[in-house]
């Protein structure tokens, strides 16, 4: 006699006149396929975890977005911000879109020049410029975004000494409602300290300056605070056309539009709650383009989004290693993954799907990773259908700074594939070795036959 | 191992508790065990009879129904 397929037992205590803060999002579909592929295959071909990117999704985004704002405003330009994933097939998709590259450092630097990237098309932000650097950014006509007074020193001492003519940017700090304000990257507007540095740039001999930049924040979720800032930015571009009769090439209005995930603690989903691109492109483009520039000099707008361009295309897959219970009753899932390589889950409650069919019930779980610490939780309350071990899990919405900000801790990161636009899957960070780590370190000759 | 006397099940899963007032719902494999939980039987029969009838590993069952057995304690749903 054929067997009956089996379930696990379970109960669950019905409580009557309460929703859960879950129960409208407790539907769990199977999530089967990644694009047209098999997440079984993938696992079995790949090994678990996998990080997986469509390169299908992170082209929609990015025309998607181009469109957008294309259709708004005449002169539009956006730059893969390095940081969110700067993995070279990931940023290599930016670039053929048309994406130019943002940077925050020279390694991010040299990965933009060895991607192909013209010098002119490199955009350098941060804190963080080495000498060596700013020399090599300003030979290649790159865009350095100066953050404080001693770069900017530093940058007029080094123009002085290697006959250097670099195209510079400020990056602007201001109040637009937000708090916390993000006031420890570059010059303050309220106080008169963009406005210093602007002269002061003016006033040196070799640099030259041809833009504005700020980027207020990150996962904004007010419209109104880009508003703000555009009109912030056009106030100083108007005073430089006013005041000095120089006209500034482009106004950079940075990252920050948010991602459809779910932050930690909120009560409805991203998807309910999170302004869509064209809202946040109206508020920019309708303050620039009624601030009264004539139309041949309207700036180039520039963005540097990042979560919002990449995060849908990708996801995480997984594997259950085994469910517990804990001491008060609640039920535990352990998965082969956890906040080493989800980094993410420190800011938002991931959607989580199981990637088999499953029966009709559910229950509340915490899914816990295999590391041995108490800080590594994925989820801390999810609705899952019964789980067994060895079962498989998808997680969403991965793909903006889990490539970059992961943590090789206890264990290994594993292989990123990226589905092409035909389906063919291709391995683009290969799943690291002991080797590979190692390979960095050094032992003291008196340790070596220890 | 038994259900308390007073607990009443259906087959489509739901459980009550006149004792409590509470009520509970099952799985259809939860509610079979259940059923055969209204006369004393031991675990090994337990785990013969739903290894014999489902496609499930034994060692995978025997920690599913202990940790099921478990639950009913804990929810004071079985004799002592
Ligand atoms: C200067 C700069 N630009 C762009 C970004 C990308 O931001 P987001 O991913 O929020 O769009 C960041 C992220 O921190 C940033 O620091």
């Amino acid at each position: 006699m054929e067997k009956l397929k089996y379930e696990r037992p379970v109960i669950k205590k019905l409580i009557t006149g309460f929703t859960n803060k879950f129960g409208s999002q407790s539907k769990n579909e199977a999530v089967t396929h990644i694009e047209s592929v098999n997440v079984n295959e993938l696992i079995g071909k790949y090994g678990s975890p996998l990080f997986v990117l469509s390169e299908r999704q992170i082209r929609r985004n990015y025309q998607n977005a181009t469109r957008i704002f294309r259709t708004r405003y005449p002169k539009v330009q956006f730059a893969w911000s390095y940081k969110t994933n700067y993995l070279n097939a990931v940023c290599r998709v930016f670039h053929q879109e048309g994406s130019w590259a943002e940077v925050v450092s020279g390694f991010e630097y040299d990965k933009a020049i060895a991607n192909g990237v013209p010098g002119n098309k490199i955009i350098f932000n941060g804190p963080d410029k080495k000498d060596e650097e700013l020399i090599r950014a300003a030979r290649n006509n790159s865009l350095i975004h100066i953050d404080h007074f001693d770069e900017l020193y530093t940058l007029i001492k080094l123009s002085d000494e290697y006959q250097l003519k670099p195209l510079v940017a400020i990056r602007v700090n201001m109040d637009t409602g937000i708090y916390p304000k993000w006031d420890r990257f570059g010059f303050n507007f309220e106080n008169g300290q963009a406005w210093n540095a602007i002269t002061r740039i003016l006033n040196s001999e070799n640099l030259n300056l041809v833009g504005l930049h700020c980027h207020i924040g990150t996962f904004m979720l007010t419209t109104s605070a880009y508003a703000i800032a555009a009109n912030k930015l056009c106030e100083l571009a108007w005073s430089l056309k006013v005041k000095h009769n120089k006209t500034i090439q482009y106004l950079d209005l940075g990252g920050g539009f948010p991602s459809t995930n779910t932050l930690k603690g909120s009560y409805l989903p991203g998807t309910d709650t999170v302004p869509s691109i064209d809202q946040f492109a109206d508020a920019i483009t309708d303050v620039i383009l009624n601030y009264g520039f004539k139309q041949e000099d309207l700036p180039l707008l520039i963005l540097e989004t990042g979560r919002a361009l990449i995060d849908d295309a990708g996801y995480l897959l997984g594997t259950v290693l085994a469910n517990k219970r804990l001491s008060d009753g609640r039920r535990a899932t352990i998965l082969d993954f956890g906040v080493n390589s989800l980094f993410t889950s420190f800011w938002y409650e991931h959607k989580v799907s199981p990637a088999q069919e499953s029966g009709q019930h559910t229950e509340e779980t915490i899914l816990y990773g295999p590391l041995c610490m108490n800080i590594d939780v994925i989820r801390e309350n999810i609705t899952l259908p019964l789980l067994q071990k060895g079962d498989r899990l998808v997680v969403h919405k991965v793909g903006a700074y889990n490539m970059t900000q992961w943590m090789q801790f206890i264990t290994l990161r594993p292989n990123v594939v990226m589905i092409d636009k035909d389906n063919n899957t291709h391995v683009i960070r290969n799943a690291e070795t002991r080797e590979y780590i190692e390979s960095a370190e050094l032992i003291p000759p008196h340790l070596t036959n220890a | 191992m038994r259900l308390k006397k007073n607990i009443a099940t259906s087959e489509a899963g739901f459980i009550f508790n006149p004792g409590t007032g509470d009520s509970y719902s099952s799985n259809p494999i939860g509610s079979e065990i259940l059923s055969h939980l209204k006369e004393d039987i031991d675990r090994k029969e337990l785990i013969d009879l739903i290894c014999s009838k489902y496609d499930v590993d034994r060692i995978q069952f025997e920690k599913d129904i202990d940790d099921f057995i478990s639950q009913l304690t804990d929810n004071n749903l079985l004799d002592d």
